[in-house]
């Protein structure tokens, strides 16, 4: 398969809007929270089977130790975040409402780390099991194994690979920390890749609105040894939500995943910025996922900034090393915005696919409330998968079973747009998803 | 520490309902200010009446319903001015709650409030007052500014107009007809507005105006003088273009907007009635429906029956 060269600038994407960008944490560097007292790490942090831990109470671990694993294929592994001993396995309540088993341990302080060594990848299959071993999930949110996308199938050939640094949320800079402080170990990430999966074409997408980024990539990308020049930066309209997958691929590369499909089915490969740094630092030092970057960002939080911290510290505590809340906070988010989970305690774990908390005092967190849907085809304009959402509305209001299946309604992301631009104010992104279980169920 | 849980987004954009029907309103001052200049203070009278008692009868019904009172996202002042603005300067005061109950009460509130009308409520009232009461609904006077001496005149569209008018009457409105619909340098400022707010497109009322006058031409009639008098203008930017009576899809936009533009020419050639606007948007509200159906578009990714969604060249 061919791919169709290197666009100068991105190819027409349907829908999208503009949401404030707030991203007043950009410009300055990221700090590393000192061990807590104690981390909570979930045995599910990750799109697939969860984990069964692999320690006992009372076990002495290290930072990056293996905690938990599952033997079915589509999962990802977990290891400890800190040193220290084991203290509990328990069920605990996560963000968004869910309960899951965790390992807790109580950190001696210490942050020994295991015994490790850089990893050899050369072929297809060894980076795929550097992946796996590394603990990775898609970082920008998704969660997905990325051992798995590294395995695409055989009859569907891989001709560009999409990196995603868009970060269209508000509030969000992690991604673009990560590309400010670790340039190296993302381009590193990407050419061991491209090599491994012999990918022609290597795009970075990035969004216009963070020239430093694409500044810095765009150089080291020119200065390389790689002489067909075959991985370019791309700038991105800073349009929300460009860094959605299908989005990002339609943008980058003027092909459609088709419905239900994935981007292996269009020739693409998408990993996250975040993602392939860290796959970079696992090949060069064998330590595994075990810290996170996060933006604590909001009207309620006295110092916001960008966060390293140890996964399974609780958000309570991130929090407080960033100066505490600066008035009582409304709403709590997991995640940006606009697609984030509303917590409702920050007595939860910080886990491997978050990027944000974000506290909103009482002026931001507006309650509002719905009124009569006018038919003023706000929604649809801003459905980036051209969706009709006031049909989807009305078909989960109605339970019709059939109008959900011929609106399309699995096909939505459930990114949000519709419900920003509704001047009345519909939830409709809470219909959506209660339509999907419907359709689940009744399937 | 009391967190709110919903669900996301848990951001919001700024325009609500009553941002986009007060810059409705704002952009009927124009015509509303022509019509007091052209006819006198009657004018103002006919529209403040229609207004008021409109957001009276919403307000009536929302309570007799047990509903929400809706009265304050200015919907129901909206209909009350766009009726106003319809009808003759003299018509009598006794008249007006037909209109603005039929638009209101009936139109409007008994089938689910806003959103739920199928036709244009301010358009039915008028069409209803045009029925039961012809004579007061046709019978106009001319404008202030006008060098007869007669009470009461032919519009330029009635078969008893035995004058000349020129392109620069019809145009600023110095004629005789409806207090809103004459003036079309007003219309045409209130459709500025409108763009520059977002409001509407602009594909409604081009292809409307559009279609009339290409089938004008077509039939050898004036071009001008059609696009030019009777209600077409004002129909067409402020009725036509109402969110819930007309197609939320670019294509039915287009294909409504062309059968509104062929329906009122129709009429005010070939049927034994002077104006053929409110007739016709009233026509292509039923259809919209059956229109919305067909004009869909596919969705991110559709997969073609016959062969594979390929990827690339």
């Amino acid at each position: 398969m061919k791919h169709n060269s290197f666009p100068d600038k991105p190819y027409p994407t349907s829908g999208g809007i503009h949401v404030p960008h707030r991203k007043h944490t950009a410009g300055t560097a990221s700090v590393v929270m000192p061990p807590p007292a104690r981390v909570l790490i979930p045995m599910q942090m990750h799109i697939g089977a969860p984990c069964t831990p692999c320690v006992a109470v009372g076990d002495e671990v290290r930072v990056g130790q293996l905690i938990g694993n599952s033997d079915k294929p589509f999962s990802a592994p977990i290891h400890a975040s800190v040193s220290g001993k084991v203290t509990a396995i328990k069920t605990v309540p996560i963000g968004g409402g869910g309960m899951a088993e965790a390992v807790e341990i109580t950190s001696d302080g210490e942050m020994t780390p295991i015994e490790h060594a850089p990893v050899s990848v050369t072929t297809a299959e060894e980076l795929a099991a550097a992946a796996y071993a590394c603990g990775l999930v898609g970082l920008g949110g998704a969660g997905f194994p990325t051992h798995i996308k590294l395995r695409p199938p055989k009859d569907k050939p891989i001709d560009t690979l999409l990196i995603n640094g868009a970060e269209c949320e508000p509030y969000l800079t992690a991604d673009n920390r990560e590309i400010i402080e670790n340039s190296w170990e993302v381009m590193s990430g990407i050419y061991t890749v491209k090599a491994a999966l012999g990918i022609k074409r290597v795009l970075i997408c990035i969004e216009n609105n963070k020239p430093e980024a694409i500044r810095i990539l765009r150089e080291i990308a020119d200065s390389s040894v790689d002489e067909k020049d075959e991985v370019r930066v791309l700038a991105l309209h800073a349009s929300y939500p460009q860094g959605a997958e299908k989005v990002l691929i339609r943008a980058a590369t003027g092909r459609e995943v088709p419905q239900g499909g994935l981007p292996s089915d269009v020739g693409c490969i998408v990993l996250n910025v975040t993602s392939i740094a860290t796959l970079s630092r696992y090949i060069k030092t064998g330590m595994p996922l075990t810290h996170k970057r996060l933006t604590v960002a909001g009207s309620a939080i006295a110092e916001p900034k960008n966060v390293i911290a140890p996964i399974g510290t609780l958000v309570s505590e991130v929090v407080a090393f960033c100066g505490g809340y600066a008035q009582e906070p409304k709403k709590l988010l997991m995640g940006g915005p606009m697609m984030g989970i509303a917590l409702s305690t920050d007595e939860v774990p910080i886990v491997k696919n978050n990027n944000g908390i974000i506290a909103m005092g009482e002026a931001e967190a507006v309650r509002l409330e719905p009124t009569a849907c006018i038919r003023c085809g706000r929604c649809m304009a801003s459905c980036p998968m051209k969706l009709m959402p006031m049909l989807m509305e009305r078909a989960v209001l109605r339970e019709d079973v059939e109008g959900m299946k011929k609106a399309d309604l699995l096909t939505c992301m459930e990114c949000g747009s519709c419900a920003y631009s509704c001047p009345a104010s519909r939830p409709l992104v809470q219909s959506f998803r209660l339509g999907k279980k419907i359709l689940r169920e009744r399937k | 520490m009391k967190l709110t849980v919903s669900s996301s987004p848990h951001l919001h954009g700024k325009t609500t309902t009553g941002h986009i029907m007060r810059d409705v309103l704002i952009a009927l001052v124009p015509c509303v200010l022509a019509g007091v200049f052209l006819y006198g203070f009657r004018s103002l009278l006919v529209v403040s009446v229609c207004t008021l008692l409109c957001i009276l009868l919403e307000f009536i019904c929302r309570i007799i319903m047990k509903r929400p009172q809706t009265v304050f996202d200015l919907s129901a002042a909206v209909t009350g001015v766009l009726l106003g603005l319809t009808l003759p300067p003299d018509t009598p005061i006794l008249l007006l709650p037909v209109g603005c109950i039929t638009a209101i009460v009936i139109v409007k509130q008994m089938f689910g409030g806003l959103g739920n009308n199928f036709v244009n409520p301010a358009l039915t009232a008028r069409i209803v007052m045009l029925v039961s009461f012809p004579t007061e609904m046709t019978t106009f006077r001319d404008s202030i500014h006008q060098a007869t001496d007669a009470v009461t005149s032919a519009t330029p569209l009635a078969e008893s107009f035995t004058g000349e008018v020129g392109y620069l009457d019809l145009f600023l409105g110095n004629i005789g007809g409806s207090i809103g619909e004459t003036c079309k340098l007003a219309i045409l400022l209130g459709l500025v507005y409108l763009l520059l707010r977002r409001v509407i497109s602009p594909l409604i009322p081009v292809v409307y105006v559009g279609t009339a006058a290409l089938l004008a031409w077509v039939l050898g009639q004036d071009v001008l003088f059609t696009v030019l008098s009777g209600g077409l203008l004002f129909g067409a930017v402020f009725m036509a273009t109402d969110y819930v009576t007309s197609p939320v899809t670019r294509l039915g936009k287009i294909i409504y907007a062309v059968g509104c533009g062929i329906i009122t020419v129709l009429i005010r050639f070939y049927a034994n009635l002077p104006e053929g606007v409110s007739y016709a948007i009233v026509l292509m509200n039923i259809t919209v429906p059956l229109i919305e159906r067909f004009t869909r578009r596919a969705p991110f990714g559709k997969r073609k029956p016959e062969k594979k969604k390929e990827g690339g060249v």
